[in-house]
């Protein structure tokens, strides 16, 4: 028996999932389909640094202190490791429902709405909660039949709900949500500080040099610095202010996503109910809360259909019929209404102010909230 | 081996026919996890309301344990930030620790309270931590059909086992197995 099962090529549940994501080493990495972007990301990070440590660090570790290069080093890891982190990682998708639980999610609805009349368009299908002594409308999702938990909103481009949606970030090649929210911003703080660090070197580097050998010979002998310079340059701008723009964000404990909608502002709306109305708890609460697990089961083995025939030949996947706990739901019955808009389709005028610095540079403009993030994801996007 | 596989799959499939009852998420408190306590009138002929309550309530109580934020939770990431999070290929996190309880807590209280009154509670983790979803079986089978719960999960964790070579799905295989064992003598 146990030679048949092993000849037999197991399905897992990542095989099957519905929305538009990759997977890689048999369901461990999970990102969106466009990875074009977080390509470049890394090449920009991995080559500005082999520069760093290519030029500037031989001299600097002679004339200045070994520790410089060292510290570079751990500090390039520790930002390859939050990038890795935070593109591979499941952000907190919510599984589809399943027939059943759609169908008596339809059942309540229309119990709710009552008879609508021939003609009339039926209700928004709306569920009002009471959390912390505000009303927060929760929206159905008619792509997941799900009613989307507070915080939660569907990302078109991976086509999936995700919990606690922050927003999608083409140069991290993921959405960024409950799970991997503090990956990020780990990531951009560190890749602040990386291309300060970088930066400074290198101008102090060109300094030393120029004093000895002049300034254009300096040029001359190290060209890797002015790419560096150059890239940190640009960089820096637009990292430092969406470091800036999330610490922001997780002192009041909202998303970029309720930030661009304008959730919690303006005189009538509800005031944020998650916020704890302290500073250091908003941060720990974001920060050093409970690492989340994944509720999408991506490396569970999905039952085979036992009618399928040969099970001995390998390079045919059986299909499956029946299992219930993988999410089977398929788009087809779904009413022709048009899914959420993310946020990075959202209005470029929200948020901007936000930002400290909103220079729209072609070359690293990030994933945040202004005038670039739209015209960078449509491209990204085709 | 392949005729009972599946016959066993056929009556899973007219199992999941059957009614099913769905709680629903409680947001009062804000997006921790939390199931609505309120009684379903689906239940009402099958169960106490205080035995279906006291259920909830100790999942709710799992649930607000492992998302907890205290001096635990922030010395758990403090110390996975410094390690780059690479603690956490060897220690468990306390979240998945305290699922495990749930998903052990789940069982028994199948085994012992809703099996003989002809339901079946499903571990919310499967759908999502959405809903606790429970499975009304017709009383009479309600023992064929918790065997055949019971022996699809067997044989789901063997086909694991022969793919994965992890210990601890050898010890799903030989928990299952016992509990399939339990049935059938309580059966008779």
């Amino acid at each position: 028996m146990s030679a048949v099962m092993i000849a037999r090529k197991v399905t897992r549940k990542w095989e099957k999932l519905p929305g538009k994501n990759t997977f890689c080493c048999d369901g461990r990495v999970m990102m969106a389909r466009q990875k074009g972007v977080f390509y470049l990301t890394l090449f920009l990070i991995i080559g500005t640094c082999s520069l760093f440590f290519g030029f500037e660090c031989p001299y600097l570790a002679v004339h200045l202190s070994p520790a410089i290069p060292v510290f570079a080093v751990l500090l390039f890891l520790f930002v390859m490791a939050m990038l890795l982190k935070t593109s591979f990682s499941d952000p907190g998708v919510l599984p589809r429902a399943l027939p059943e639980e759609a169908s008596f999610i339809e059942m309540e609805i229309e119990a709710a709405n009552g008879n609508v009349l021939a003609g009339q368009r039926p209700p928004p299908r709306i569920r009002n909660v009471q959390i912390n002594n505000q009303i927060v409308k929760l929206k159905y999702c008619y792509t997941c039949k799900i009613f989307r938990p507070p915080r939660a909103s569907h990302c078109s481009i991976c086509d999936n709900c995700v919990d606690r949606f922050d927003h999608h970030c083409p140069w991290v090649g993921n959405c960024v949500g409950k799970r991997n929210y503090r990956y990020f911003y780990l990531f951009t703080l560190s890749l602040s500080l990386l291309t300060i660090y970088i930066f400074s070197f290198d101008i102090v580097h060109v300094v030393l040099r120029s004093v000895d050998s002049g300034f254009v010979n300096t040029l001359k002998e190290t060209p890797g610095t002015v790419l560096e310079v150059l890239v940190c340059f640009f960089t820096l701008w637009s990292v430092v202010g969406l470091t800036g723009f999330h610490t922001y964000l997780i002192s009041l404990n909202q998303t970029t996503n309720e930030d661009i909608k304008g959730s919690w502002s303006g005189k009538n709306r509800v005031q944020n109910p998650y916020s704890h109305k302290n500073i250091i708890k908003n941060c720990c609460e974001v920060l050093c809360g409970p690492t989340y697990p994944s509720v999408l089961d991506r490396r569970g083995v999905m039952s085979e259909d036992p009618s399928s025939p040969a099970p001995s030949v390998a390079s045919a996947a059986p299909t499956t019929k029946n299992c219930p706990p993988a999410p089977q739901t398929t788009k087809s019955t779904a009413p022709l209404i048009p899914n959420e808009h993310t946020p990075d389709e959202a209005k470029p005028s929200i948020g901007a102010g936000t930002q400290k610095t909103n220079s729209p540079k072609e070359e690293k403009p990030p994933s945040s909230p202004n005038a670039v993030a739209p015209v960078v994801i449509k491209e990204s996007a085709h | 081996m392949a005729t009972e596989f599946h016959n066993l799959q056929e009556l899973r499939h007219s199992a999941s026919l059957a009614n099913k009852v769905f709680i629903q998420r409680d947001y009062t408190d804000g997006t921790v996890c939390k199931f609505q306590t309120k009684f379903p009138s689906e239940l009402d002929s099958r169960i106490e309301r205080t035995l279906f309550e006291d259920t909830v309530k100790t999942l709710n109580n799992y649930y607000a344990e492992a998302e907890k934020i205290g001096g635990q939770s922030y010395l758990e990431g403090c110390l996975a930030c410094l390690t780059v999070y690479l603690i956490f290929l060897c220690i468990e996190t306390r979240y998945e620790k305290v699922l495990k309880k749930i998903s052990r807590y789940i069982q028994e209280q199948n085994e012992k309270i809703y099996a003989p009154r002809g339901l079946l509670i499903t571990d919310p983790i499967e759908r999502g931590m959405r809903v606790v979803s429970l499975k009304k079986y017709k009383l009479l089978k309600s023992v064929c059909m918790r065997i055949v719960d019971q022996a699809v999960r067997v044989l789901a964790a063997v086909q694991l086992a022969a793919v994965d070579d992890r210990s601890n799905t050898h010890c799903n295989i030989h928990r299952s197995s016992s509990s399939l064992a339990h049935i059938c003598l309580d059966a008779h």
